[in-house]
């Protein structure tokens, strides 16, 4: 157990998931107990089908927790689904280099 | 060949993992809804990944080592006490020190998801996180205590205490011998990470 994954975030995005979490939680969208139950539920669903590393996975979980949770927030999944498109389309059309952004118009604009 | 001219193997920018995106997504839409300050994100992951740390809970052990009275009063009502300290729980949780001694060995666990006292140790361990030692810590502590490299005595009765959101726990490992003439300072040096959750012991010097 010891040899597993070890460090504060091991990926950009495990910090940010984490950090607006944290966020919306002190902002009183949800309380912690709240996450922690619907997170803890979350986990075990995942760990029914494989042991769970405590790394990627665990943050994979968060994310479809955060996820669950927003809907009731006004942010679909389908708003999700086309706002990620439009990031994916943006970094494979930005060149190497320059810093990636979405359009002005497009999904972000219709929100 | 300066990197940035390679543009015919890199034609666009690397693109990130999907859930990097989807995370891209759900940031873009909550700033856009008002719900999140790119700046307070930049701050909790700021502080998260470099202001809080195992160095903290290891000041509260050192200087209850060093002073008698402290470690009472941190017993008794470790939230208040850390908290004068200046170590704040974010979700109003809970502090509850626990003292390890040659009769009893203390270790925390969040069976159900990674509950973690964040203000003094910062962000758990992977494996604090995995199946694995969720799972097993309450079901063969010693077993898990071995892996770690902790071995007991028989002697020596294990506590295992389930984190929740509302209440975290700090371990106080035992004091290494030979410490006697250390001064706080010194003894901070000796507090592992680990020894605060229970899976290790304190250094010796």
């Amino acid at each position: 157990m010891k040899d597993l994954p070890d460090p504060v975030f091991s990926e950009p995005w495990h910090a940010h998931i984490f950090a607006m979490t944290v966020h919306l939680s002190e902002a009183k969208l949800f309380t912690w107990p709240d996450w922690a139950d619907a997170f803890s539920q979350t986990l075990r669903r995942y760990g029914l089908t494989k042991t769970l590393d405590g790394g990627n996975d665990y943050y994979l979980a968060w994310l479809e927790t955060l996820e669950g949770f927003l809907k009731g927030h006004g942010v679909s999944p389908e708003k999700v689904e086309e706002v990620r498109q439009a990031w994916e389309t943006a970094y494979l059309t930005t060149p190497h280099g320059t810093p990636v952004r979405l359009p002005r118009s497009g999904p972000r604009a219709r929100l | 060949m300066p990197h940035d001219h390679h543009d015919d193997d890199h034609p666009h920018s690397l693109l990130p993992p999907e859930p990097a995106l989807r995370v891209k997504a759900l940031e873009t839409l909550l700033i856009e809804k008002g719900l999140v300050d790119p700046a307070a994100l930049d701050e909790i992951i700021e502080t998260y990944s470099h202001k809080i740390g195992p160095r903290n809970g290891a000041r509260v052990v050192a200087r209850a080592w060093s002073d008698p009275a402290f470690k009472k009063a941190l017993l008794e009502d470790a939230t208040k006490v850390v908290a004068e300290l200046g170590f704040f729980g974010r979700q109003g949780e809970h502090v509850v020190a626990v003292e390890n001694t040659n009769a009893v060995h203390n270790m925390i666990v969040c069976t159900l998801c990674s509950c973690y006292p964040w203000p003094l140790l910062g962000i758990p361990p992977g494996w604090y996180k995995s199946d694995a030692y969720r799972a097993r810590a309450v079901r063969e502590p010693r077993k898990v205590l071995a892996e770690f490299g902790v071995h007991l005595s028989d002697e020596t009765a294990v506590r295992v205490w389930d984190s929740t959101a509302e209440i975290r726990y700090l371990v106080i490992p035992e004091r290494p011998d030979g410490t006697d003439d250390l001064d706080e300072g010194a003894l901070l040096e000796l507090v592992t990470r680990d020894s605060m959750i229970g899976t290790g012991l304190a250094k010796t010097p």
